[in-house]
């Protein structure tokens, strides 16, 4: 058997769940609009929960770039203190960031494509399920039961193929989501619980960057003052 | 016939192209069986532009039942297994 068949197999058994089974034509209309309805309402969470995840992730994303380009001052104030040591520390730091970071764009963009996608399933159910109304409404207007059930049977089973279909793109970013839920929940525990801003301030190799510039500083200023007072003694003389 | 690709929508090809549809499907079954995930891939992206390109694309306002699906691009090997397992990968 092909892969295409079994595909389509799976999504008949998934169609054939969906449909229920079809007793009382009329009934069988109206359950499946309101179906659709509640699949259209689960959509569109789907869309409010990847958007809040991609936010979260971009605030974390800024975060990080924050420590990253404060890891990068602590390195220049390093070199500048002649402390090419500390300098190589940060820098190291910083490079485990980077790593982090280059992940969270990763994931950044993962979600956006699964925005996208649950968009446009949105938009083609919704369009369907007004079509699937109008049909619904004419055929109980226009047809005696017997005749009605052909045609609700092809509209019950078109549409249903499409709520499958939308319904695995759901689930699909769905799951998605949830592991970078647990993923974005372990980031912020890092940067809260100091094992990442243990890279910058207030840590240890701030506070010897801190101390070699300062020193340097003072030697700085001593050699300023010797040279004044060098020409202040030439000129006494 | 009426194809389905999930997550684009419905496409009418004409039947002259379903010797090369088949000829690439299995082709995909043997990737899957194989485990060569870079060729299953290639395959399911042939097939799915292949549809796309000579296809027709069907309104989405049209309610109407598929001859053929066609699964979404980024589906994984792992996921490919599973269809075949009869597990299916959509599960409830």
């Amino acid at each position: 058997m092909g892969f295409l068949d079994r595909m389509s197999t799976v999504v008949q058994s998934k169609m054939e769940k969906i449909m229920g089974r079809m007793e009382d034509p009329r009934e069988t209309l109206d359950l499946s609009y309101e179906k659709q309805l509640k699949l259209l309402q689960d959509v569109k969470r789907g869309v409010a929960e990847v958007t809040t995840s991609k936010k979260r992730m971009e605030m974390q994303k800024s975060k990080l770039q924050m420590n990253l380009d404060k890891l990068d001052s602590q390195a220049r104030d390093a070199l500048q203190a002649g402390r090419e040591d500390l300098a190589k520390k940060a820098l190291e730091n910083k490079a485990a960031l980077q790593g982090q970071s280059e992940h969270l764009d990763q994931q950044v963009a993962d979600l956006t494509e699964q925005q996208q996608k649950l968009v446009a399933a949105e938009s083609r159910l919704a369009t369907k399920v007004e079509s699937f109304r109008t049909r619904k409404e004419s055929i109980k207007a226009q047809y005696s039961a017997a005749e009605a059930q052909v045609r609700i049977t092809e509209s019950v089973t078109g549409i249903s193929e499409e709520m499958a279909d939308v319904g695995m793109a759901v689930q699909k970013a769905e799951e998605k989501t949830e592991n970078m839920k647990a993923r974005s929940a372990a980031l912020d525990d890092l940067l809260e619980s100091g094992t990442l801003t243990d890279y910058t301030g207030g840590d240890e190799l701030g506070r010897e960057i801190a101390q070699a510039k300062a020193k340097s500083s003072v030697d700085d200023e001593l050699a300023r003052m010797k040279a004044e007072m060098n020409i202040e003694i030439k000129e006494l003389k | 016939m009426i194809i389905r690709i999930l997550g684009i929508g419905q496409f009418k090809l004409d039947d002259r192209h379903i010797d090369s549809l088949n000829k690439i499907d299995n082709q995909i079954v043997e990737h899957v069986s194989k485990g060569r995930e870079k060729e299953f891939r290639a395959d399911l992206a042939r097939i799915i532009s292949m549809i796309q390109e000579s296809g027709e694309a069907i309104d989405p306002a049209e309610i109407i039942s598929s001859d053929i699906i066609v699964p979404p691009a980024d589906m994984t090997l792992e996921e490919a297994r599973q269809v075949f397992c009869g597990e299916g990968l959509i599960k409830g």
